[in-house]
């Protein structure tokens, strides 16, 4: 399709620029991943796709659509006595109905900062007499490495390590979004490394049920540019279907991962921040990996649930810009977010909110 | 819903927003005075005709030795590079040290080491000093702080003031790289990077530099916080607007790609052997290929300019053709899961 001038050419992006813009098609598109939502704002590509284009940033940040309930019980979990909780570096911030894990770690609670969950495994290793519990988030591409880690706990016998998982899957809150009669996106950008663990037909639902075109897209920015492309064309020839622009995709994903998922996951319904219950889209612990399982290792209080009145819900679904939200640049700012769409420093609410800024 | 609380957070050390609120809200509102309202590298001042230049900084690294240094080389040259870029040359520096209880004497020697060898280097001489030890897990095995002095020649005048719309804004080299260094070395980074920390004198390039006057308008050495924190403090001193493109930004490719994986910004990471400088533009070309000449600045690059537009901002000119604010580091660079 872009063989005309190759990649590697210094005029590859003004041509595939120039591509897009001859398709004067008014469309909104939804990129999924938070990854990509970053490469966008980083790149500044809002500034150089025509008017007629609008992306979306979709529910594709595992941190920023965890409930404030589930940052609560991280919370109550890391200040029990005698526990370390190990928690993604981008977890801290984010704030529950009472505060964060900073704020908790200020208040002398154990929480580590980790970059993988075997560095929560050797935590449990070096600290026999410490009950260590994994905070463990992301969607299906971090879920298995989780189940790897788990299977190393089983085999090996660790009695002082257990999983709080709040890990979600995909394809359910797609399906969430596209129940919505009043949805308004046109088309999605697919997140490559999920795609990787899924496959891409796990996403043919969008193209089939729905007739919305979708591209599986890498994240360089030249890549997001060419999903783009692919996505105008589609829907110029009215044929949606799912392709796949990031090579590193099969249209069966990889089978062991997910095996390994299954193995001691199974899908629940799971409330998403901003969003509500969404059927079927967080992994929870099998019943017979319980006693790995920290909701049901401890005592836990029963979170405390609050209608935060934020709207995030329906701007990820296009149907309200941030300014409509009666929360908006109030009582929720990037300082202190309230919904997905203002934690991500990338999101809807918070590239609102910045521009705001930038035009005082 | 905010994290409401009056204590110190971890982020109130990382050199960024956080940090400079605290100077000024705790630190600046007691101690105001002319020298220190400034808010320079280092405090310059006069005395009978001498202009001299002041400077303290602590350091309080994990680990404490690493790949290109340790924490008494950081120390000395730490102090040095503050004098280094207020365009003077640094004389004397005392030595204070924390020691924490059950400390190895063979690491103190091998610190105390490292300090007289990157104090010779700079030509700086310890001459004071104060050494505490603290029961074991009040500090974390070794604290140091260094003050140093040092005398401005009387013709050169640098400052943030002196910054004009259409200067050209240069770094010394490729940075990010001790920052990385420290971070993947922590324990519960799971890797390990094929860099060195960049930790070294400025004084070779600093010195050089000033021949060249009030062309010369200002240096900053890059550390915490990165090149964007150093960036907005200067586009904020100066009330002027920073361009600069992403296209010339020298970062090697081992840091890119370390930063993708673990999702950081190189623009953030600290740095302990480089500078920037603002210069005039007819001898931004002139000024390159001098600091090209120089092993530390070979990697120097001419990386965007000063506007007028947007007052005291940092915009990023992206390699697609957009432009972006880039903000001050709000807190420490934690890496991001998506």
């Amino acid at each position: 399709m872009f063989n005309n001038i190759g990649r590697e050419s210094p005029n590859y992006i003004q041509y595939l620029l120039k591509a897009i813009w001859a398709i004067k098609i008014p469309i909104r598109i939804m990129e999924v991943c938070g990854t990509h939502t970053m490469a966008i704002a980083r790149s500044g590509m809002k500034q150089v796709l025509p008017d007629w284009i609008t992306l979306l940033s979709g529910p594709g940040c595992p941190v920023c659509v965890t409930d404030e309930t589930d940052i609560d019980l991280a919370c109550a979990l890391a200040d029990l006595p005698n526990v370390i909780l190990a928690s993604y570096g981008d977890m801290m911030r984010v704030p529950g109905t009472d505060g964060s894990l900073m704020s908790s770690r200020l208040n002398g609670a154990d929480i580590r900062v980790i970059y993988s969950s075997n560095d929560a495994l050797r935590l449990a290793v070096e600290k026999p007499s410490c009950e260590i519990v994994l905070l463990s988030v992301g969607f299906e591409t971090t879920a298995p490495t989780t189940a790897i880690t788990i299977e190393t706990v089983v085999k090996e016998e660790i009695k002082n390590f257990s999983v709080l998982s709040l890990h979600k899957a995909v394809p359910p809150i797609l399906r969430f979004l596209l129940l919505d009669p009043e949805l308004s996106i046109d088309a999605f950008l697919l997140p490559g490394h999920v795609c990787t663990i899924t496959g891409a037909d796990a996403f043919n639902f969008i193209a089939k049920d729905y007739s919305r075109p979708c591209v599986v897209a890498g994240f360089e920015p030249v890549d997001i540019l060419e999903a783009i492309f692919m996505v105008l064309l589609q829907q110029q020839l009215q044929q949606p279907t799912i392709e796949i622009q990031y090579q590193a995709v099969r249209k069966k994903g990889n089978v062991i991962a997910r095996k390994y998922v299954e193995k001691y996951f199974h899908l629940v319904d799971c409330t998403w921040r901003g969003i509500g219950i969404v059927p079927l889209s967080g992994y929870a612990m099998r019943d017979a990996f319980g006693g790995l399982d920290a909701r049901k290792k401890y005592d836990l209080p029963v979170p405390l649930v609050k209608n935060t009145h934020c709207v995030c819900g329906d701007i990820l679904k296009g149907r309200k810009e941030p300014i409509e939200c009666a929360l908006f640049a109030t009582r929720c700012n990037p300082a202190s977010p309230v919904g997905p769409c203002m934690i991500s420093e990338e999101g809807s609410c918070a590239a609102s909110f910045l521009q705001i800024q930038k035009g005082k | 819903m905010q994290d409401k609380t009056d204590k110190i957070e971890l982020s109130h050390g990382s050199g960024g927003r956080k940090t400079q609120e605290l100077i000024r809200t705790v630190f600046q509102k007691n101690y105001s005075n002319i020298i220190l309202d400034q808010m320079l590298d280092a405090a310059l001042f006069e005395i009978k005709g001498t202009k001299l230049a002041f400077s303290t900084d602590s350091f309080v690294i994990n680990p404490i030795f690493f790949p290109g240094g340790d924490i008494g080389k950081l120390a000395v040259y730490g102090t040095v590079n503050d004098l280094a870029v207020s365009g003077a040359k640094p004389y004397y520096m005392s030595v204070g040290m924390i020691l924490e209880e059950g400390f190895s004497i063979d690491d103190l020697r091998r610190i105390a080491d490292s300090m007289a060898l990157a104090a010779n280097h700079a030509k700086v001489q310890i001459v004071t000093g104060d050494t505490k030890v603290v029961e074991k897990g009040s500090v974390d095995k070794i604290f140091i702080n260094t003050s140093a002095i040092g005398i401005i020649p009387s013709h050169i005048h640098l400052h943030p003031a002196n910054i004009c719309p259409g200067d050209v804004i240069i770094v010394s080299g490729q940075f990010g790289e001790h920052g990385l260094v420290i971070k993947t070395r922590r324990q519960e980074f799971a890797f390990d990077t094929p860099i060195e920390s960049d930790c070294a004198s400025l004084l070779p390039l600093t010195q050089s530099l000033l021949a060249y006057g009030n062309k010369l308008r200002c240096m900053r050495d890059i550390t915490r916080g990165g090149v964007a924190t150093t960036l907005n403090e200067l586009a904020e001193q100066s009330s002027l607007t920073f361009k600069i493109e992403e296209n010339l930004l020298p970062v090697s490719p081992v840091v890119k790609g370390a930063c993708k994986m673990l999702g950081m910004d190189p623009l953030y990471l600290a740095n302990e052997g480089k500078l920037v400088a603002i210069v005039a533009p007819d001898s931004a070309e002139d000024i390159l290929h001098r600091l090209h000449c120089l092993e530390k600045g070979k990697n120097a690059s001419i990386i965007g300019r000063v506007e007028r537009e947007l007052p005291g901002m940092v915009i990023i000119k992206t390699s697609l053709g957009g432009q972006r604010i880039l903000p001050m580091l709000e807190g420490d660079p934690l890496p991001r899961l998506c």
